[in-house]
């Protein structure tokens, strides 16, 4: 909730580990927020909840915050370092190995735009960008916000393999879309958000 | 008892203060150099006390308690925000009385003394507190924000104190102040001047246990605002 | 923390190399101003005059706000304060990594100022250079201050104009400080005091942001 206005209410949902979730809606529904609030990034006001054992009223959502990857509608980076630089911001401060950052370029498809300064990179590329800064942190939770926005065809058919390999690997994943997944064989469940709240889980 | 001294509060406010204002006005005689100058004696050092410390030490001290995890509460942030307004009120009456005394003393409205010169700055700071409340509408954040900085300002007073001092009395020449004449407060003068500062003091609290009277049921109109809107954002589900 | 804050300052200083908005925009402007303070000043005065220190400092402050501004705007872009906030950096890290790079870049900004202000303002040249190591320390108590100033703009309404309200009173002393020992530099001498306000001010911001950073972040 935020500027006296409530953007969720009667929000009751339960997600398992290595699952896939498919958060549907129109515009306004509550989407974006929903995500938000279970990657503590957004603090909830009243009533209760938990992701990965953190308590989402009182308990440290940093410690919570560490443990997510969110991938919004806009680049989510620096726009004046370059891809790689960006990619390498994020695993240091993690603690991740900088070695894997090439990786991570190269299965997004990136490889050859790896020093490009990032405002300089179309929006699907953007996108293939933040795809990697996921796959350099190696999140539990996978928070991705409309992920199919700015993706070609053969964009989300390499997203949905993407997917796969991540449920595999055991991580949860939270997205956001207007309609169902139209051409993907993931299994999925998928929650309806209607003015704010869970209208059919 | 409790609930009798808040009741008694104001009346008792009231008497002290025209209890001041007779004995300062009509009682005290005036003073051999200044004159009749000398009854601000009376009114501006109470208001100075309540500006500078009575009123500012009250937000800084509730400014703490809210960030101090265990006694975190929206007591402590309305109590730190009503004080802060009333120091606002209390240093400008600080500067005019202070600009209605300079004026004959030194000639001139407006003086760079130090002590002129650092309230005014301080009531900068309040005023910048005021502001940054109003420039954000989210409860927590405008809560958290304000009280670190009351803290940051609470950390400026000696800073600015002994800037202001030295820059007023370091250089070559010789010091500016002129003296004001060395009073000689005693018998009635002295009860007068004493009874304006537990009467200013009072009227402090008294402000405040108005004003924060206010804010909590302006709360509650928001409040009842939010539930409406919930209402609506329901609607949109329909 | 210190490997945040390294972290941290040799970003916020890869990025100022890239978009040189400190080059192209910033020194510029405080070039401008200084010409122009000695156009207020008048054709007899501007050359002769005793004040250089102030009209430095007042330039320096007026070229830190937008460097505080800027610095803060980083942070804030649409998404990037997101994806960084999932990276759960240590807060007292993020204060000192943002104040120190600040501190660089006002440090460069100070230099050249004070160039300016020795070519345009006619102030001395070697006493100025005795004034560096006060100046220097002066932009860097300006610099921890600014950080925690701009963190609280950040995400309200107006961030860029309450920026002013919010800094210059603290600025007040600093300014005093700086511009007295630049002013008893040029005299050939030295205050402790003014080493006294510049440095328990640097110290108190660096703690109040090391501990209360985090205060701010959350919100």
């Amino acid at each position: 909730m935020s500027k006296g206005f409530p953007l969720l209410s009667g929000v009751d949902l339960v997600i398992d580990r290595a699952t896939l979730t498919i958060v549907t809606g129109a515009n306004g529904a509550g989407k974006t927020s929903l995500l938000r609030l279970l990657g503590g990034l957004d603090a909830l006001t009243s009533g209760e909840g938990r992701v990965a054992g953190i308590d989402l009223l009182d308990g440290d959502r940093r410690l919570l915050r560490r443990r997510v990857g969110w991938l919004g509608h806009e680049g989510s980076f620096y726009a004046d370092l370059s891809a790689r630089e960006n990619l390498e911001f994020a695993a240091r401060a993690l603690e991740r190995p900088v070695g894997e950052v090439a990786a991570a370029l190269e299965r997004v498809g990136l490889a050859h735009r790896a020093s490009t300064t990032t405002k300089r990179l179309s929006a699907g590329q953007r996108r293939r960008l933040g795809i990697a800064w996921l796959l350099v942190r190696r999140p539990e939770l996978w928070l991705l916000d409309e992920p199919y926005a700015s993706l070609d065809d053969a964009g989300r058919v390499f997203f949905d393999g993407l997917l796969a390999d991540v449920l595999a690997g055991g991580a949860t994943v939270v997205l956001s879309a207007h309609d169902a997944l139209r051409s993907s064989d993931l299994e999925s469940c998928e929650v309806r958000m209607v003015g704010g709240r869970v209208s059919a889980p | 008892m409790i609930k009798l001294s808040q009741r008694l509060l104001g009346p008792l406010t009231l008497l002290l203060l025209a209890l001041t204002f007779w004995l300062g006005l009509w009682v005290t005689p005036p003073d051999a150099v200044q004159g009749d100058l000398v009854r601000l004696l009376y009114v501006h050092p109470p208001i100075a006390w309540v500006a500078l410390y009575v009123s500012f030490g009250t937000a800084t001290i509730a400014s703490c308690l809210y960030l101090w995890q265990r006694t975190r509460s929206m007591t402590m942030d309305r109590i730190a925000y009503c004080s802060m307004e009333i120091s606002v009120v209390f240093i400008a009456l600080t500067l005019i009385t202070g600009s209605i005394w300079g004026r004959p003393t030194w000639g001139v409205w407006w003086a760079w003394d130090a002590r002129l010169t650092s309230t005014a700055i301080l009531g900068v700071f309040a005023l910048a507190y005021l502001a940054l409340r109003r420039a954000n509408d989210d409860p927590t954040q405008r809560a958290r924000r304000g009280a670190v900085f009351a803290i940051l300002t609470a950390i400026n007073v000696p800073i600015i104190h002994f800037s202001v001092l030295w820059w007023k009395t370091l250089h070559q020449g010789a010091s500016v102040l002129t003296s004001t004449g060395q009073l000689n407060v005693h018998g009635s003068m002295l009860w007068t001047m004493l009874i304006g500062f537990v009467g200013f003091t009072l009227l402090f609290f008294w402000l405040l246990r108005e004003r924060y009277r206010l804010e909590v049921k302006r709360d509650r109109l928001v409040a009842s605002t939010v539930d409406e809107a919930l209402a609506q954002r329901r609607r949109e589900g329909v | 923390m210190i490997r945040i804050a390294w972290l941290v300052a040799t970003k916020d200083l890869r990025i100022e190399a890239r978009s040189r908005v400190l080059l192209w925009q910033v020194l510029p402007f405080g070039v401008i101003a200084l010409l122009l303070s000695g156009l207020a000043l008048g054709p007899t005065r501007a050359g002769t005059s005793t004040l250089g220190p102030g009209l430095f400092y007042l330039v320096t402050l007026f070229v830190a706000l937008l460097m505080i501004n800027r610095s803060q705007a980083l942070e804030n872009a649409s998404g990037t304060r997101a994806s960084v906030a999932t990276l759960g950096l240590d807060p007292a890290g993020v204060f000192l990594g943002k104040a120190l790079a600040l501190t660089i870049e006002l440090w460069v900004t100070g230099v050249v100022l004070l160039a300016g202000s020795v070519l345009v303002l006619h102030t001395d040249l070697l006493h100025s250079l005795q004034a560096l190591p006060s100046i220097l320390v002066t932009l860097a108590a300006l610099s921890a201050a600014g950080t925690l100033y701009g963190a609280l703009t950040q995400g309200g309404d107006g961030p860029a104009t309450l920026l002013p309200v919010l800094t210059l009173p603290a600025f007040a002393p600093l300014l005093i400080a700086g511009e007295r020992s630049f002013s008893a530099a040029l005299q050939g001498g030295a205050l402790w005091q003014w080493w006294v306000i510049v440095v328990v001010a640097f110290a108190a911001y660096t703690a109040v942001g090391v501990l209360l950073y985090g205060v701010l972040e959350e919100s």
